[in-house]
C-alpha cells in the first residue's frame, strides 16, 4: 500500500550544486592571480573572514540533539506517543489478560457508552481497547523485526556491493534495482499469498520487498566512505575486509541509516495493517488492520470499529515519522542547515 | 602632486551618489558609513579585502540585498538625482536591468541551467522593452555577437553548461548590458576566470564603457585591475571608505595606514609570488576583529595606532584631487594646504 | 532488459513455490475431481513438466505476450489484465497528477512562508498525509462523504446501467473517482509536498535567481520561469519511482472502492489461489514500472538539457 517511500522523505533532493544555499552570505573568494597588468602587481589579499553564522554558534553532539528536541517539541510527543505505545503493547497480556479475541460482551456497543467497555465493543462482541492494545504489540513487533532483517540484509548487500565495487557492486546493483522494480506491495501479496501468513511470515516478507532502499543507501555510503583516510589507513595496517567494514566504515555509515530505520519501521506498520486488513494477516493474533477489516462491512452503522484502530496505526506511525524527522536533524544537520 | 589645484569638471549631478550607507544584519553593521559618486562614463574601482562590504555595498544600490539586511535611515543612495529607496516596486524594476546592469562574480551558477542563454538574454530585453519574441531573439543574437561571443547565430540556443566560465561571463555581460544601462555593476567579474581570460572580460568592459557611454562600477580584490581600468578608486576597510583618489597618486603615496599596508602586502608579478600560495604577513591581524569595537577598525593592525585611534572612529578628510582619506597620520602638509586653498 | 528477465524469473520461481497449483483449486472449489481428470487438467497446462521446460514455456509464451491461461476465469491471463488496465491506469494516473498539483502547490506555500507558522502547520499536516494508513482514510471518507453526507458513491466505477453519454458520463465517472483518487494519492501529496519545499527553498536561493532579480523581473515571473523549472527536476525524479508504488496502493484502495482495475484483479486472484494471475500481475506491473522509469528518463532529459545531452566548450 505504501511501500516505496522510505528514502524519498529524507529532505535532500538531488542537488546540482551539491552546495547548501547561502543567500548573498560571502563565500570565500578564490583569490584573483594578479598578472594581468605591466604595473607591479599589486592585489588586496584575502584574508579569509570566517563566514558569521547566520543564527549564532551552532551546538554540537548531545548539546545539539537536546536543542533539536527542545526547538522542535513535535519529537518529544512522537517520543512519548511511541513509548507509550510500547508500554501499552509490552503490557497488553496484563492489563488486559485473556484472549482479545474472545467474546465478552454484547456486540455493537459503541465508544463510552459502557464502562466495562470504554472503547466498545465489535460485531462479535469483543473489546476493542483490549484488541487495540494487543494489536499494538504485534505491530510493533512485526514492525521492528522486519525493520531488523530488512536492515541486516540491505546494510549486507549494500556494504558489499560499495566496498567491492567492480563486478560485484554490478551483480549486487542489477539485483538491487530488480527488487526495487518490483511493485513492493504488489509483490508482499505474493508473497504472503505463497506462505502461511503469521507474524514471522509477515516480517521476512516485508524484509523482504524493503531491503533495497537500504541497499542503495548503504551502497552509497560505503562507495564514498570506503576512499576516506582512515580507511585506506586501516587497509594498509592489513585489517581484513570484514573488519574494515564491520569497525572501520560501518560506524560513520550509521546516521542515515538510523534515520532510515525509524522511517522503516513506520511503513512497515503501514505495510502489516494493509495486509491484515485484506485478510492477509496472521489469523491467530489481532491486529489494527484486521480490526479495521473486520469492522469494515459495519461501517454504515457502527464506523467506530474502523475508526479507533486506525487512529491508533495513525498515531503510531506519525510519531514514527516525528522521530525520524528529529534524527535527521540531529545526525544529518547538513541537509537542514538552511532549515527552521 | 605639487603645483596649482586644478578642480576636474564634475557634472552638477553624479549619475550616482551614495552618502553615508549602513547596512545591518541585527546588530551586526558590515557596511557603516560609505559615501561615493560614480560619473557619466567614468570607471570607478572599489577595493577592500574579502567581507569589507563591497558586495552588500552594490546588492543594495540594485535592491538585491538578502531580505535580513536593514539599510540604516538616513543613508542615501540616489540614481540621476532619484533616491532608488523612494522608488515603487515598478520603477525599481524599471531601474534594475534597465538602467542599471549588474554582473556577478560567479559565472558558473549564474545563469539558469534549463534556460537556452537567448532566452536568458532575450528576457532581460523583453522586460523593459516592447519588443516582439522574434526581434528580442534577433537583438540577443546581436548582444552576443557585442559581447565577441563566437558564432552567436549557434549559440543562441545553447544552454550554459554548453559555455566556458568566460563565455558564461560575456553572456552575463550581454544580459547585464542587453537595455544599455547607464551603469554597470561589475562584482568580481574576473576572479573565478582563468587568468588569461580574465583580461579579455576586462577588456570587453571597457570597451562596452566607451562604446554604450555607461559608467562602470568595478568591485575587485586586484590592485593591478585598478591601476589598468579604473579612473578613480575608492578603497574601503571593515564597511568603511577609508581612502579615495585617483589610482596612479594614490598608489603612488597611499595616505592610509591600511591602504598603505595593501600595497607592501600585494606580492610584486616579479616575484612570481602569489599570495594563496602561503600565508602573508604582512597586515598583521585580521578584519573579523572588527566587531563591536569602537574608534578606527584599523587601530588594532595599524603601526601608527594612537589612544585617540582606538576611541574615535577618524573623520574624512578632503584633501586636493578629489582625495580624500580617513586618517590623519599620513597627511602631509602640502596636501593640508592644498585642501585648505579648495 | 536484463532487469525485465530478472523480474521474469523471480516470478517464475514464485510460481514454483506456490502451494499446490490452480488445478488444485478448481478440484477442490468443483469437489468431484477425479485424479485421473486432474493430471489430464496439468498435463493440458503444461504443469506436469520438468521445472527448466515450465521456465522455457514460460519465458517462450513471454516473448509472445502470453501470461498463462487462468483456468478460474477461464481466459488468458493477458486478457484478463487488458481487460484490467484502463480502470487502473486511469486511478493511478489520476491520483499521480492529483498528488504532483497539490504536493507542489503545498510545497511552494511553505517555501514562501519558510520557518513561519504556515510552514509549520503545514509540515505538520503533510506528516499526518505521510502516516495516515491509504485504506483507512478511505474508509473514513466514505463514512463522511457517502455515508453521512450522501455527496459521493461510497463504491465501484460508474453508475451501473447508466446510459449517459459525453459530458454526463464523464461527470459520472468523476464523481466516483474522487474519493478512490484522494486516498491513493494522499500519501504521495505528503511527499511531492515536503520535496519540493526543500528543493524550492533551495533554489530561490541559487546564483541565477539572483541574476533574475538583477533583470527587473517581477517576482511571478522569478517564481515561474526560474525557481519553480528548477525546483521540479527533482520532484520529476521521485514521481517516476513512484508508479509502482502507486500500483501497489492501488490494490488496498480498489479493493475498498470496489474498483476493477488491476488491484482488485489481484485481491479476487489472491483469495481465490490463482497464482498464474497474480504473478501475471506481478509481472505486468513491473513492466509498467520499467516504462514509467524510461518515460521519466525522457521528461528528464527534455527538462533538464544537463541530461544527456552534448557537452562543449
Ligand atoms: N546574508 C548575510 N547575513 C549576515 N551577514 C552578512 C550577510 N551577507 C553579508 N554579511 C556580512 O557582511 C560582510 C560583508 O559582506 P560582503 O559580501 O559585502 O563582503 P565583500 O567585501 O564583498 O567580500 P568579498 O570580497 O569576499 O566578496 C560579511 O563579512 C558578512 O559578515
Ligand atoms: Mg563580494
Amino acid at each position: 500500500m505504501q511501500p516505496e517511500s522510505v528514502t524519498q522523505f529524507q529532505p535532500v533532493p538531488a542537488k546540482p550544486s551539491g552546495e547548501p544555499p547561502l543567500v548573498a552570505v560571502p563565500v570565500e573568494a578564490t583569490p584573483a592571480p594578479s598578472i594581468i597588468v605591466p604595473l607591479p602587481g599589486l592585489s588586496v589579499p584575502a584574508i579569509p573572514v570566517p563566514a558569521i553564522p547566520l543564527s549564532g554558534p551552532r551546538p554540537r553532539g548531545a548539546k545539539r540533539a537536546l536543542a533539536t528536541v527542545r526547538r522542535n517539541p513535535l519529537a518529544l510527543a512522537g517520543g512519548t506517543i511511541l513509548i507509550l505505545m510500547a508500554l501499552i503493547g509490552l503490557f497488553a497480556p496484563l492489563l488486559f489478560p485473556g484472549d482479545p479475541l474472545a467474546i465478552v460482551a454484547e456486540p455493537f456497543i459503541w465508544p463510552g457508552s459502557d464502562a466495562a467497555h470504554p472503547l466498545g465493543t465489535d460485531s462479535l462482541g469483543r473489546d476493542l481497547l483490549s484488541g487495540i492494545a494487543h494489536g499494538a504489540g504485534v505491530s510493533l513487533r512485526v514492525g521492528l523485526s522486519a525493520t531488523a532483517l530488512g536492515l541486516v540484509i540491505g546494510v549486507g548487500i549494500g556494504a558489499v556491493a560499495g566496498y567491492f565495487g567492480g563486478w560485484t557492486d554490478a551483480v549486487l546493483s542489477r539485483l538491487i534495482e530488480i527488487f526495487q522494480t518490483l511493485p513492493n506491495f504488489v509483490m508482499l501479496v505474493v508473497l504472503v499469498a505463497i506462505a502461511q501468513p503469521s507474524v514471522t511470515t509477515l516480517s521476512i516478507a516485508i524484509a523482504v520487498v524493503t531491503w533495497p532502499t537500504v541497499a542503495r543507501l548503504a551502497r552509497a555510503e560505503f562507495r564514498s566512505i570506503r576512499e576516506k583516510d582512515f580507511v585506506m589507513a586501516a587497509r594498509s595496517l592489513g585489517f581484513g575486509h570484514g573488519r574494515i567494514i564491520l569497525s572501520e566504515i560501518l560506524p560513520s555509515a550509521l546516521p542515515p541509516l538510523i534515520v532510515t530505520a525509524s522511517v522503516m519501521v513506520a511503513s512497515a506498520i503501514l505495510m502489516e495493517s494493509a495486509l491484515s486488513f485484506m485478510g492477509l494477516g496472521d489469523p491467530n493474533v489481532v491486529s489494527w488492520g484486521s480490526m479495521i477489516g473486520s469492522g469494515r462491512e459495519y461501517l454504515r452503522t457502527a464506523w467506530y470499529m474502523c475508526a479507533l484502530p486506525g487512529f491508533a496505526i495513525m498515531l503510531t506511525v506519525l510519531a514514527l515519522n516525528l522521530i525520524g524527522d528529529a534524527l535527521n536533524e540531529i545526525l544529518n544537520p547538513r541537509s537542514h542547515e538552511d532549515r527552521r | 602632486m605639487n603645483g596649482p589645484i586644478v578642480q576636474p569638471r564634475v557634472p552638477a549631478v553624479p549619475l550616482l551618489a551614495v552618502e553615508d550607507l549602513r547596512i545591518g544584519f541585527g546588530a551586526h553593521q558590515p557596511v557603516s558609513g560609505v559615501g561615493f559618486d560614480v560619473r557619466e562614463g567614468e570607471t570607478l574601482a572599489i577595493v577592500g579585502e574579502s567581507g569589507s562590504g563591497k558586495s552588500l555595498t552594490a546588492l543594495s544600490i540594485m535592491g538585491l540585498l538578502p531580505s535580513s539586511a536593514r539599510i540604516a535611515p538616513g543613508s542615501s543612495i540616489r540614481f540621476e538625482g532619484r533616491e532608488i529607496s523612494a522608488l515603487s516596486v515598478k520603477d525599481a524594476r524599471a531601474l534594475r536591468g534597465g538602467s542599471i546592469g549588474m554582473i556577478f562574480q560567479e559565472p558558473m551558477t549564474c545563469l539558469n541551467p534549463v534556460m537556452t542563454i537567448g532566452d536568458q538574454v532575450a528576457e532581460a530585453l523583453r522586460q523593459h522593452q516592447p519588443l516582439t519574441r522574434k526581434a528580442a531573439k534577433a537583438r540577443a543574437v546581436e548582444l552576443l555577437d557585442l559581447v565577441r561571443i563566437p558564432d552567436p547565430h549557434r549559440r543562441v540556443a545553447d544552454y550554459p553548461h554548453q559555455l566556458s566560465g568566460g563565455m558564461r561571463q560575456r553572456v552575463m555581460i550581454a544580459i547585464a548590458v542587453a537595455c544599455g544601462p547607464r551603469l554597470l555593476i561589475a562584482d568580481e567579474p574576473t576572479t573565478a576566470l582563468d587568468v588569461t581570460i580574465q583580461a579579455q572580460v576586462l577588456d570587453l568592459i571597457d570597451r562596452l564603457r566607451r562604446e554604450l557611454s555607461m559608467a562602470v562600477l568595478l568591485i575587485t580584490h586586484d590592485l593591478g585591475v585598478v591601476a589598468q581600468w579604473a579612473d578613480r578608486v575608492v578603497v574601503m576597510y571593515a564597511g568603511r571608505k577609508v581612502e579615495q583618489g585617483e589610482p596612479d597618486p594614490l598608489f603612488a603615496r597611499p595616505l592610509h595606514p591600511y591602504t598603505q599596508g595593501l600595497l607592501t602586502a600585494s606580492p610584486r608579478l616579479d616575484d612570481n609570488f602569489h599570495y594563496s600560495d602561503g600565508p602573508l604577513n604582512e597586515i598583521p591581524g585580521s578584519i573579523s576583529s572588527v566587531a563591536g569595537q569602537v574608534g578606527c577598525a584599523f587601530a588594532p593592525r595599524c603601526a601608527h595606532a594612537c589612544t585617540a585611534c582606538r576611541e574615535t572612529i577618524p573623520v574624512l578628510h578632503h584633501l586636493t584631487d578629489g582625495r580624500q582619506v580617513a586618517c590623519p597620520v599620513l597627511i602631509t602638509e602640502e596636501h593640508r594646504v592644498a585642501a585648505f586653498h579648495r | 532488459m536484463p532487469t525485465a528477465l530478472g523480474i521474469v524469473i523471480i516470478s517464475f520461481l514464485l510460481l514454483q513455490f506456490a502451494p499446490g497449483d490452480a488445478v488444485d483449486v478448481l478440484a477442490g472449489e468443483a469437489g468431484s475431481a477425479t485424479a485421473e481428470g486432474m493430471a489430464e487438467m496439468r498435463a493440458r497446462y503444461g504443469l506436469d513438466q520438468p521445472v527448466l521446460t515450465q521456465l522455457w514455456a514460460y519465458l517462450s509464451n513471454l516473448v509472445h505476450g502470453n501470461l498463462g491461461w487462468s483456468p478460474r476465469y477461464n481466459m488468458p491471463v493477458t486478457q484478463l489484465i487488458w481487460d484490467r488496465v484502463p480502470e487502473s491506469l486511469v486511478l493511478t494516473g489520476a491520483a499521480l497528477v492529483l498528488a504532483l498539483i497539490v504536493g507542489i502547490g503545498l510545497g511552494a506555500v511553505m517555501a514562501a512562508r519558510e520557518g513561519r507558522l504556515t510552514d509549520r502547520l503545514l509540515s505538520v499536516l503533510s506528516l499526518v498525509f505521510y502516516s495516515v494508513p491509504a485504506f483507512w482514510i478511505g474508509l473514513m471518507l466514505i463514512v463522511l462523504f457517502s455515508i453521512k453526507l450522501g455527496w459521493l458513491p461510497s463504491g465501484g466505477a460508474g453508475t451501473i446501467g447508466s446510459s449517459a453519454t459525453g459530458v454526463a458520463a464523464l461527470l459520472d465517472k468523476l464523481r466516483y473517482m474522487v474519493l478512490p483518487t484522494i486516498s491513493l494519492s494522499l500519501f504521495y501529496i505528503a511527499i511531492y509536498a515536503r520535496l519540493a519545499r526543500v528543493s524550492m527553498i533551495e533554489a530561490k536561493g541559487q546564483d541565477f535567481v539572483r541574476t533574475a532579480r538583477a533583470k527587473g523581473l517581477s517576482e511571478r515571473r522569478i517564481l515561474f520561469r526560474h525557481v519553480l523549472r528548477n525546483a521540479l527536476l527533482p520532484v520529476t525524479t521521485v514521481a517516476g519511482m513512484h508508479v509502482g508504488g502507486m500500483l501497489g496502493g492501488s490494490v488496498v484502495i480498489e479493493t475498498i472502492y470496489g474498483w476493477p482495475g488491476l488491484g482488485r484483479l489481484a485481491y479476487e486472484a489472491v483469495m481465490g489461489r490463482d497464482f498464474t494471475v497474480l504473478l501475471g500481475i506481478l509481472l505486468f506491473s513491473s513492466l509498467l514500472v520499467i516504462v514509467a522509469n524510461a518515460l521519466v528518463d525522457v521528461l528528464h532529459s527534455i527538462l533538464d538539457p544537463r541530461v544527456g545531452g552534448s557537452d562543449a566548450a
